[in-house]
């Protein structure tokens, strides 16, 4: 916990916070309970692990691919994952020749059902404001270079579809089962800002 | 509105500062803030739209010196007061002076509630697709009109004015423009992943590989021919 007892060192920010809480719960428009299901839902429970999966499934599964390419919202929601900030899916492809990006420009829209909460440099300034207009040097800061033979493709999630993009199966994973391979998967490759590094070589036993 | 908010295309905001492996919130003030916006909105006085102009609609040097949670913060304050579910002098003092009337009390959400709520998420699609015929159809070259409402677009500065083509039809959804005028302002339109060549946005300095693809509304768009 990083709340402090000792009330001299809340900050402004904390003190209203605490002072809308505390008046809306007196009021009985929010339920307290309620509040630490949803801190614990978005904590706990949803997460870039969900789009993991789904990744994971798409590499092994070619039908499933076929299908999330065509209807993600219903491919995903197959997978249990559905609703707020993720009622309307669109999942992009990379390929050897595209390479997919996704910035909301003008807020911070990210697909929570399956990545869960954007972390703060998605919801910063600096990523929003150069991801369209120069998202090599974007990708360059996250030390991903991508050829200048490779189209880059930039979504700005400007209305209520919601991205994900469909990283490239690394190299040495075919066959793999698709519990093995959604631990590769990271969450900045379904943002596409990263791909997905080949596994690393077995460490002997 | 031409708000800090409509951050595409500017410089000087510095690197992008990734935290590796970043937790979920940082302070619980921020935990309270995201829980409390989302129990707020079953109220039912405001839809996303309403919320979103509402965080955007700040001073610029505000918007940019503002973290995302205080964003939220100043966006709910701003909310709660504007729908009347409390009062400036409540809202100043923390101290509750009047109780919920009865038909809201029964939209309080309960903590057994809440994974339902979430998982069921919103409808933002209009159904009856008769009634908002598509403008334009797969292929077609469009532009972006060069309009600056002073109230809630997603139509972003950076393409304004210039042409892309249509490359997927998405079909009708809320406009969010009309949406963020209030409730009962459910207008469905067509919903178009435009194609814009980067050199178009950007200039020749640009890649000719490189696109952006942005989502808009029949009423953001005219024919380019």
């Amino acid at each position: 916990m990083t709340d402090h007892s000792d009330h001299s060192h809340l900050s402004d920010t904390e003190l209203r916070v605490r002072s809308l809480e505390s008046l809306l719960v007196d009021k009985g428009m929010v339920d307290p309970a309620a509040l630490d299901a949803l801190i614990q839902t978005y904590e706990e429970k949803v997460g870039p692990q969900n789009g993991a999966r789904v990744v994971a499934r798409a590499w092994s599964d070619p039908k499933y691919k076929v299908w999330l390419l065509r209807d993600a919202t219903a491919a995903i929601a197959d997978m249990g994952y559905t609703g707020r900030q993720g009622e309307h899916m669109y999942v992009v492809e990379n390929t050897p020749g595209t390479h997919n990006l996704v910035v909301c420009t003008l807020c911070s829209c990210y697909p929570w059902p399956v990545l869960g909460l954007p972390p703060t440099w998605y919801k910063s300034a600096p990523y929003r404001s150069r991801a369209v207009m120069d998202p090599r040097g974007v990708l360059a800061e996250f030390g991903t270079e991508v050829g200048e033979d490779v189209a880059i493709r930039v979504w700005d999630s400007t209305a209520e579809l919601r991205y994900l993009v469909l990283p490239q199966q690394p190299d040495g994973t075919e066959g793999m089962g698709a519990e093995e391979l959604a631990v590769l998967v990271t969450r900045n490759s379904m943002i596409g800002v990263e791909v997905v590094p080949a596994p690393m070589p077995e460490v002997s036993k | 509105m031409n708000g800090a908010h409509d951050l595409g295309g500017m410089h000087g905001l510095g690197p992008i500062e990734a935290e590796d492996n970043e937790p979920v919130f940082h302070h619980e003030w921020q935990r309270r803030v995201m829980a409390l916006t989302l129990a707020s909105g079953a109220m039912g006085k405001w839809n996303i739209d309403i919320s979103r102009h509402a965080r955007e609609n700040q001073p610029p040097e505000q918007y940019l010196r503002n973290s995302y949670y205080q964003t939220w913060l100043v966006g709910l304050e701003k909310l709660l007061v504007e729908a009347d579910l409390i009062t400036a002098e409540e809202l100043t003092s923390g101290q509750s002076l009047k109780p919920l009337p009865e038909d809201l009390a029964e939209r309080v959400m309960h903590a057994d509630q809440v994974t339902a709520i979430l998982r069921r998420g919103d409808n933002f699609t209009v159904e009856d697709e008769d009634d908002a015929p598509a403008k334009f159809k797969i292929g077609d070259s469009v532009r972006v009109l060069n309009n600056h409402p002073a109230g809630h677009t997603r139509a972003p500065r950076y393409a304004r004015g210039k042409c892309g083509i249509v490359e997927r039809d998405h079909g009708v959804f809320v406009f969010a423009d009309e949406n963020a005028k209030g409730q009962g302002h459910r207008v469905g339109q067509h919903i178009y992943s435009v194609n814009f060549p980067a050199r178009e946005l950007w200039g020749p300095d640009a890649s000719p590989k490189d696109c952006v693809l942005i989502d808009l509304w029949d009423g953001h768009l005219e024919a380019a021919d």
